[in-house]
């Protein structure tokens, strides 16, 4: 009986393996592919020496800085201080437990997996918050702030858009929330839903337009500028990972998870998991490529964005919505 | 079996033990971190009870945006807790009060309800597993039999949003805000005048 446990217990640990390994090294590869692309949108070669065409620049650079010594600094709050690098980076981790790639392929298929995505990308901002405050210094500590104001108004809109999609699928489960998009993508009908939660996915990882916690035109920094050597790489991992999870909801609210675009004969053939792939690179290169476009937004510009423009536009479509099922009797069981 | 009741020890007793830091950590940040610890340990029991629709809505109402709001505050302002403490002697009978008065109510509840329904079958030790998610059961019941109580509920919170909101709203003179309708709407007639200027003269 013992046996039944610890063999449970080993094909959990192997599943979390399964996700976590390619997940951690897809993070390697997006930050090679981010800095050519930034380098092809600003007539540049990009990294190119370490590895044919540079593609093993981001293990040369991983390997440098973990060799390198790691400061901490001596008004610090030390625990706090190493905790703050090891949270963000295990709940950027975490999500990955519920995301499907394939019909069946899921570490844990739970009832509430949407909410599970969403409370563990709202907690992404204790890793942020700890650093600044831990840190005992002015720049980290007002990236800190800033992150925090910055993540909980745009939790508000990214809920209402959570909310829409769910009315129109009738479940919290991610499996079921793909299978309902069977007859028509998410983003076709609710297109206006789609582009605030990509605007508001890049608000919640503190990427470019809206990358006020670690402005380094202002902040050095921002909230990692104490940080040195692995503890700067667990935030980079971080970061960098809640943005594959973040292109990963994206595609199952919106772009249909696993699902081919058509049920149609070469198309279906695809395995569900090469679908996915390509569905949240695609997403991640928007990613970048606004990056390498829009300037930084203004502080106040923001806060305007977040409550003024996106919280009502949002409740008035879920509000729209709803009213809209309800009338043609199309509401799911 | 035995994994279910591992887990809600390691859950129970670490909820516990962080509320305890709660209360006795110096550093009033650190006190926050520890309340963040026991919420999620909560929602932890509460997935183990198969609520996990509660235990999600927790972390995201409690952990996720209460408890960042508190931590901003704590952070913020510069707390003499030492100051704080000095009350601490005074308050106490008052706190033993309450916690004995409390313990008393819930030993009541153990020890002699034991006949009512709630208690008439063994609490299961499993998660209780049903056909109908509880967030749809959750939603059947609130919607239906407690639908005045939710909406006096709404009603609550909305009054206190706006008593919160006419408390801290003030109207300063002088400061700038900018107008995006207007800055989109400038073009070169209205933005630039042209002037003859005389010699010798200003405008």
């Amino acid at each position: 009986m013992n046996y039944d446990i610890l063999i449970t217990g080993l094909i959990i640990i192997a599943q979390i393996l399964a996700v976590v390994v390619p997940v951690l090294i897809s993070v390697a590869f997006l930050v090679y592919a981010e800095r050519k692309v930034l380098a092809l949108i600003q007539l540049r070669r990009g990294p190119n020496i370490v590895g044919p065409f540079g593609i093993l620049q981001s293990f040369a650079d991983a390997l440098k800085l973990i060799t390198k010594e790691n400061i901490i600094p001596s008004g610090s709050n030390k625990i706090v201080f190493i905790l703050a690098p090891i949270i963000t980076m295990v709940l950027s981790l975490a999500g990955w437990a519920v995301i499907p790639f394939a019909p069946g392929w899921v570490v844990s298929d739970i009832n509430v997996g949407i909410m599970y995505l969403f409370a563990v990308s709202s907690l992404g901002v204790y890793g942020i918050i700890m650093a600044g405050w831990a840190s005992n210094s002015q720049y980290p500590f007002l990236g800190a702030l800033r992150s925090a104001a910055q993540m909980v108004s745009y939790e508000v809109s990214i809920g209402f858009v959570i909310i829409t999609v769910l009315l129109c699928v009738g479940s919290l489960n991610l499996s079921k929330i793909v299978l309902a998009q069977q007859t028509v993508w998410f983003a076709i009908p609710l297109l206006p839903m789609f582009i605030i939660f990509f605007i508001s996915a890049l608000a919640e990882t503190n990427r470019l337009p809206f990358d006020l916690p670690e402005d380094e035109s202002t902040l050095v920094a921002g909230f990692f500028t104490e940080y040195s050597s692995a503890s700067f790489v667990l935030f980079f991992l971080g970061e960098y990972a809640s943005m594959i999870l973040m292109s990963s909801m994206t595609v199952i609210l919106f772009l249909g998870g696993w699902l081919p675009p058509f049920d149609v004969y070469p198309l279906n053939v695809i395995p569900g998991v090469i679908w996915f792939t390509v569905k949240v690179i695609f997403i991640l290169f928007l990613f970048i490529w606004v990056r390498g476009t829009f300037p930084r937004y203004r502080y106040d510009q923001l806060m305007r964005l977040g409550w003024k423009v996106f919280l009502p536009f949002s409740l008035f479509w879920v509000v729209a919505t709803s009213g809209f099922l309800v009338y043609f009797d199309m509401l799911p069981n | 079996m035995v994994l279910y009741s591992l887990t809600f020890y390691l859950f129970s007793s670490v909820a516990v033990l962080s509320a305890l830091m709660v209360i006795s950590a110096k550093n009033p940040v650190h006190s926050v971190l520890f309340l963040i610890l026991s919420f999620v340990n909560a929602s932890g029991l509460f997935v183990l009870l198969g609520a996990e629709f509660l235990a999600m809505i927790l972390v995201v109402v409690y952990v996720g945006a209460v408890a960042v709001l508190f931590l901003f505050v704590v952070m913020m302002l510069d707390i003499n807790f030492v100051k704080l403490r000095e009350g601490f002697l005074q308050y106490l009978p008052f706190g033993a009060l309450l916690g004995i008065v409390l313990v008393i109510e819930l030993g009541i509840l153990f020890l002699t309800d034991r006949s009512s329904n709630i208690y008439n079958n063994q609490t299961p030790l499993q998660p209780i597993v049903n056909e109908v998610e509880n967030t749809k059961m959750i939603g059947q019941i609130l919607y239906t039999e407690y639908f005045y109580l939710f909406q006096i509920c709404g009603i609550i919170l909305l009054v206190a949003m706006i008593g919160s909101i006419t408390l801290t709203l003030r109207d300063k003179g002088g400061v700038k805000r900018q107008n995006i309708d207007s800055q989109n709407t400038v073009d070169a007639s209205t933005a630039i005048e042209k002037k003859k200027v005389k010699i010798g003269e200003g405008i």
